[in-house]
């Protein structure tokens, strides 16, 4: 298993944001976890890249321990976080957004005695025709569109290259045939790179579930199985549609 | 930001500073008092294009510019107080004799070596802004709090430079100097000298940050401007990019606070006051941020405006320079050399685009 997760807690303010007995990733699997909103699905990835620290619990990356790791170093172990909210550097072009990303030392001296090179221009180029950036290259990443700023965040956490892709809803705020573009995407990904993805969009789960999905519901694993099972499991069904029943009642 | 690299713009400003200035002088047109002046504002125009390093590229408010300024000149300024008094005969500077000290104090005795001082003069800001810097980067203080905590460390050090017993002259700090490595600080081809040595060091500062903005490490710092936490899931460590830019920072202000002195003849501890520390943000601010033409002609103009204001209107300075700040917070966040930019466009292409670039 490349990631291994036991008894993984965290709480904001007295409130469980996620309670996690265990989840497992084999090596080049994608999975895809689901659930309602604040089921912990973003403080789930959270955790593993570092951004948030958890009570307790133990992450076992390669074997080795995650938890308690800067994310800087999480990173040089091989994980690479895409956010929900595009996050990308809007005062540089795309090609420099991307040229930061790529796999290479990145203390200062090399930064600041760096040459372009031959091998690394055609890496960029070949993840920029990918994910359809190449027409804009050098536009500021500020200018692009939503669905070219989700993109351009997934070719950087491609060039970055890791063992464990963390993508959180690439789908959102993106056109059906973008959508579709992306899980396509993905699923080529999947071949190279160990990927986790959160989305919401079910058209777009299932196009990329070739495995197993995992539902979260208010911190705590509902179940796990294949999209089919979930789709189909009745506890699943009640706790999107009671959810939307006890707001209804609330009204 | 990706302007064409017009060499008309470098040629313009070598031809009026290093050729029509001098020549001016030489001819009688031009007093040797103005050729002092600009060469002052060289000296701050150095220590502006730290700011914009610091500020501009990497998004941190550091406001204590001033104060590593400060350091560069009192360092040069103990040296020179020295020489006068071997010179004189006396055994300590006029103002420590009034104190009733009796012995030199021990961090005073470096500086009676020229060699000395100048290590001294990089050293000493180098490393405050090091251990400043490690413990504000390492505690991920940003924002509005690195100002405060900035400023307040300014603060703290003009109330310490103000006091007698520091041995620093207090509020009339050091001034009185003579000489400068034998060279008699009043004559007038010193003066000029000075003014092209500062010319120099500006070109050269100028040439050495346009090298940092445009290498990777440059993208680096503007990346750590627009997302901080993007940068360091891709496994940059922020903290040590911070780290080295504001040492370069702070050297760039003692550079600028070094060749300052000889040509003021007086560094008091008013140099880095609230005042004087938040004026020389708003010179990068005024001149456009994130642009190092910009933090040099912002300087030089913002300067140049404080001299004949203040002798026109002598007490409406700070009026003109708020109401300035005012119009380009609100109109024209990029400054002037946005706002030239602007123009530039609107009369190539015929239409008026502002820029969009964030805080």
């Amino acid at each position: 298993m490349l990631l291994n997760v036991n008894n993984l807690s965290v709480s904001f303010g007295g409130v469980h944001a996620l309670n996690l007995d265990h989840f497992s990733l084999r090596d080049k699997e994608l999975r895809v976890i689901i659930g309602p909103n604040g089921a912990g699905k973003s403080t789930f990835l959270d955790i593993i890249c570092g951004k948030t620290k958890a009570d307790k619990g133990e992450i076992l990356f390669n074997g080795k321990a995650v938890t308690g790791k800067t994310e800087v170093a999480i990173a040089e172990m091989g994980i690479g976080r895409k956010f929900q909210k595009p996050s990308v550097f809007p005062g540089l072009t795309v090609h420099d957004n991307l040229l930061l990303a790529a796999k290479m030392k990145k203390d200062i001296f090399s930064s600041l005695f760096f040459k372009p090179t031959a091998a690394l221009a055609d890496r960029i180029h070949a993840v920029a025709t990918k994910l359809s950036l190449t027409t804009v290259m050098y536009k500021m990443a500020g200018d692009l569109s939503h669905g070219q700023k989700q993109w351009l965040e997934i070719a950087i956490v491609v060039l970055q290259d890791p063992t464990l892709m963390l993508i959180d809803e690439p789908a959102a705020g993106m056109s059906d045939e973008e959508t579709e573009k992306t899980g396509a995407l993905l699923l080529e990904l999947s071949k190279a790179h160990s990927i986790i993805v959160i989305e919401h969009d079910m058209k777009f789960v299932e196009q990329i579930a070739r495995e197993l999905v995992t539902v979260l519901v208010r911190g705590k694993r509902l179940m796990e199985g294949t999209f089919a099972e979930v789709k189909n499991d009745q506890r699943v069904i009640d706790c999107y549609l009671g959810r939307t029943n006890a707001q209804l009642e609330t009204l | 930001m990706k302007t064409k690299n017009n060499p008309l713009y470098y040629i313009l400003f070598i031809a009026i500073f290093a050729i029509l200035l001098p020549a001016g002088y030489m001819s009688g047109l031009i007093s040797v008092n103005t050729i002092s002046v600009w060469g002052r504002y060289f000296c701050f125009a150095i220590a502006a294009l730290g700011i914009d390093l610091i500020w501009g590229y990497t998004g941190i408010l550091s406001m204590c510019q001033a104060f590593f300024f400060c350091l560069g000149s009192y360092g040069i300024a103990m040296h020179l107080l020295l020489k006068k008094t071997m010179a004189t005969g006396a055994v300590l500077p006029d103002f420590m004799a009034w104190n009733k000290i009796e012995t030199l104090p021990l961090f005073w005795q470096p500086f009676q070596s020229f060699g000395w001082t100048l290590l001294l003069c990089l050293l000493v800001p180098a490393l405050i802004a090091f251990a400043a810097g490690f413990v504000l980067f390492r505690s991920r203080i940003k924002g509005v709090y690195m100002a405060i905590i900035t400023q307040a460390l300014t603060l703290a050090m003009w109330l310490l430079f103000l006091r007698n017993e520091t041995n620093l002259g207090g509020t009339n700090g050091l001034t009185d100097f003579k000489t400068l490595l034998g060279y008699d600080l009043s004559s007038s081809s010193v003066k000029l000298g000075l003014y092209m040595i500062s010319f120099t060091m500006l070109c050269a500062a100028y040439f050495g940050c346009y090298r940092i903005t445009h290498s990777k490490f440059g993208k680096v710092l503007q990346a750590i401007r627009d997302s901080e936490s993007r940068i360091s899931y891709a496994a940059y460590k922020v903290v040590d990019y911070k780290l080295a830019i504001f040492v370069v920072a702070a050297l760039l202000a003692a550079v600028g606070g070094m060749l300052y002195l000889p040509q003021t003849g007086i560094i008091t501890p008013g140099r880095m006051d609230v005042k004087a520390s938040v004026e020389m943000v708003m010179w990068v601010a005024l001149g456009g941020r994130g642009n190092l033409k910009g933090a040099v002609i912002g300087a030089l103009l913002v300067n140049f405006l404080y001299s004949v204001c203040t002798s026109l209107f002598p007490d409406s300075w700070l009026f003109i320079l708020g109401f300035l700040f005012v119009i380009t917070v609100l109109y024209f966040d990029k400054g002037f050399m946005g706002l030239a930019n602007s123009i530039k466009q609107r009369f190539s292409t015929g239409s008026f685009k502002t820029s969009q670039t964030p805080l």
